[in-house]
């Protein structure tokens, strides 16, 4: 039996500015765990609003959002944040790294901040994942020092950090090259094949979505096609 | 686990602006060290000038004052009870300027728990005479021992020693301007009248100045027995007692009780020097207002270096909202940084302040008029430096509060798609 882990039920969101937008309209679907979903669509269709409002940063909508079947709409910001530290990672298009510390304190900050563990033993969770990545080498460098695909492969990495039930990204090969654009992928597939991890990404990159296991397709504020 | 997680972002975030956060905290260093410096200086004012007049004034004073009789005899017709009187045929008297009974009552208010002590004056009106001139002048007939212990007499005795008065006889400390005006050294003799026509030869044993000028032109010192002798009255004429209270606040309620106790006048050292309590008063708020305006022009500058660093660090902020840190997290954090510009600033305050007024209170400042002060005086309370470090903390939360809460109100949907 699937394990669902992401639930959207009749999602619709508004912008009011200066009149009433509908920018989603009625949004329904799953993700179960271990999928490996891309959303698509023409620029401006919603794809990034709807993944705010997953995210749980945008409270601002209609419908109800359940993560790890627990139903999200309508918690306190503190309840919310506490939900992101501790079951969903990150990777924008943009790396958004704290240039005020190392990388490897860049990866252990949600992790600090979740608890769980030890400074030591996140340290050592924060290094694993660095290993993983290929950029343990990089970690005692200040995170302003790294080039762009570097600096997104250690954002890939603070993601990683709490083991979230699921990764959201928006474009985050966006800003890269071919090149990097395919190391990404390569690590987000292996990350589904290898530890069973959700990933939610949307995407410009039609070889990107075709490589994905799932695409889910938007036009105008709707899904078209799942 | 999260305090430690929050002081230490607070710190890398400060140390990364290590040079704003400097300036910030010199404003708030800078404004300590004025505050401490200043309340130091007005109070260390105070208190010399609160030494010259109020160390020196007995709380409570006892006396008999010449009084008009109020029982004139126009008073008993009954007939004329609701008019107005002019004939006052009963004259003032001051034959009673002695304290009835002084030894009991004296014994009596030695026993009361809230006073400190006594000494007991007599005040002897006389002239000095030189040559053919009369110099009109005061003897005040003081217990030494009992004069150093409550009123720092010996303080005031520039030249000579004040226990000479007890153990020469017929000896006299002399006012500094009224020795000039008589030419006595130290060792001449004076002479001079009662106001009974007696005359009297006494040898001078020092000087005394008080540092008000028109006092010591006509004050001098001599002990009670001497004075006594010289009035011709027995060891038991007091016409002035003077109480040092635990608690100064009490005097008045004190002199009232002790003067309808004893029948006689008693003043309160509140009524006496009331002008003084006001410019004492005045000097430490002058102080204070100064402080605070200068704490309140750091506060702005907290405030603007704050509100530059959340605008350079909303990417930041939104990041960490977004990996799980909640707003009152990100607020924590900028509180920290507020309240440890206030923190350090105002520790460095308090001891550049202290440095400032240790070098105020070594400039030179002489006076003729104050014997005992040599240099510029510096009051070092620590109830000051426990007020300016409150004071700096107080002004840093509110300068740091509104920034704060911005940093912590930041939504993250709306920096990210910016990008
Ligand atoms: N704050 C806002 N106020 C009003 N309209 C907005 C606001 N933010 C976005 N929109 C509109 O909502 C629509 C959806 O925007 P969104 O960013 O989700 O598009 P997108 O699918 O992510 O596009 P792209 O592929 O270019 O990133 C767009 O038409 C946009 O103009
Ligand atoms: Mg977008």
């Amino acid at each position: 039996m699937e394990e669902i882990i992401l639930q959207a039920k009749g999602i619709q969101k508004y912008f009011h500015d200066p009149v009433d937008v509908p920018v989603l309209k009625d949004i329904n679907f799953k993700i179960n765990k271990g999928e490996f979903t891309s959303v698509v669509g023409k620029s401006g269709c919603g794809k990034s609003t709807l993944l705010y409002i997953l995210s749980t940063m945008d409270t601002d909508y209609q419908g109800e959002l359940y993560i790890d079947n627990v139903l999200m709409s309508g918690k306190k910001e503190a309840e919310l944040a506490a939900v992101r530290n501790e079951k969903i990672g990150f990777v924008f298009q943009f790396h958004y790294l704290l240039y005020e510390f190392t990388v490897l304190r860049n990866v252990m900050l949600p992790g600090l901040k979740l608890g769980k563990y030890s400074e030591k033993e996140v340290e050592h969770r924060a290094m694993e994942r660095l290993k993983r990545l290929n950029i343990d080498q990089l970690a005692l460098k200040m995170a302003n020092q790294l080039s762009g695909g570097e600096k997104q492969r250690v954002a890939i990495a603070r993601a990683l950090i709490n083991d979230p039930d699921i990764i959201m990204g928006d474009e985050p090969t966006g800003n890269l090259d071919k090149k990097n654009s395919e190391i990404v992928f390569d690590i987000f597939n292996q990350l589904t094949e290898e530890s069973n991890q959700t990933m939610l990404i949307v995407t410009h990159d039609m070889e990107f979505a075709a490589k994905s296991r799932r695409t889910i397709v938007m036009e105008d504020g709707k899904i078209i096609k799942q | 686990m999260n305090n430690k997680l929050i002081v230490n972002i607070a710190i890398s975030l400060l140390l990364a602006r290590l040079k704003q956060t400097v300036v910030a905290a010199v404003g708030v260093t800078f404004s300590i060290m004025m505050f401490i410096t200043l309340l130091g200086f007005m109070n260390g004012l105070n208190d010399m000038l609160d030494g010259l007049i109020l160390n020196r004034t007995p709380h409570v004073r006892l006396y008999n004052d010449i009084k008009p009789e109020p029982n004139q005899a126009i008073n008993r017709v009954k007939e004329l009870k609701n008019t107005y009187h002019f004939i006052n045929r009963i004259k003032s008297s001051g034959s009673r300027k002695e304290i009835y009974n002084s030894l009991a009552i004296m014994h009596a208010i030695q026993q009361d728990p809230r006073v400190l002590g006594l000494a007991p004056k007599i005040n002897a009106p006389v002239f000095f005479n030189d040559g053919s001139i009369e110099i009109t002048g005061v003897i005040n007939g003081v217990d030494v021992e009992a004069e150093n212990k409550l009123f720092f007499f010996n303080d005031y005795v520039t030249k000579g020693n004040s226990a000479d008065l007890k153990t020469i006889s017929n000896s006299i400390i002399l006012g500094k301007g009224l020795a000039e005006k008589l030419l006595a050294n130290i060792g001449d003799v004076v002479s001079i009248t009662t106001s009974q026509g007696e005359r009297f030869s006494l040898k001078v044993v020092g000087y005394f100045q008080s540092g008000l000028m028109d006092l010591d032109k006509v004050q001098s010192f001599a002990s009670i027995n001497t004075t006594q002798k010289i009035l011709g009255k027995g060891n038991q004429y007091i016409t002035d007692i003077q109480v040092k209270l635990k608690d100064i606040k009490q005097a008045p309620a004190i002199a009232k009780e002790y003067g309808q106790l004893y029948g006689c006048d008693a003043e309160d050292i509140q009524t006496a020097n009331s002008q003084f309590e006001t410019g004492s008063s005045v000097r430490s708020i002058i102080s204070y207002a100064v402080g605070i305006t200068l704490l309140i022009v750091a506060g702005f500058g907290i405030y603007n270096i704050l509100n530059m660093m959340i605008f350079e660090k909303m990417e930041s902020i939104a990041i960490l909202k977004a990996t799980g840190f909640s707003g009152k997290d990100v607020k924590r954090v900028f509180m920290f940084i507020a309240l440890s510009i206030g923190f350090f600033g105002g520790l460095a305050g308090l001891f550049f302040g202290f440095v400032l007024s240790s070098v105020v209170d070594n400039i030179p400042f002489n006076t003729a008029a104050l014997p005992t002060i040599t240099t510029f005086p510096v009051n070092y309370n620590l109830f000051f430096y426990i007020i300016g470090f409150v004071f700096s903390l107080i002004t840093t939360y509110f300068a740091g509060y509104f920034p704060s809460k911005k940093a912590g109100k930041v939504d993250p949907v709306v920096i990210i798609r910016g990008k």
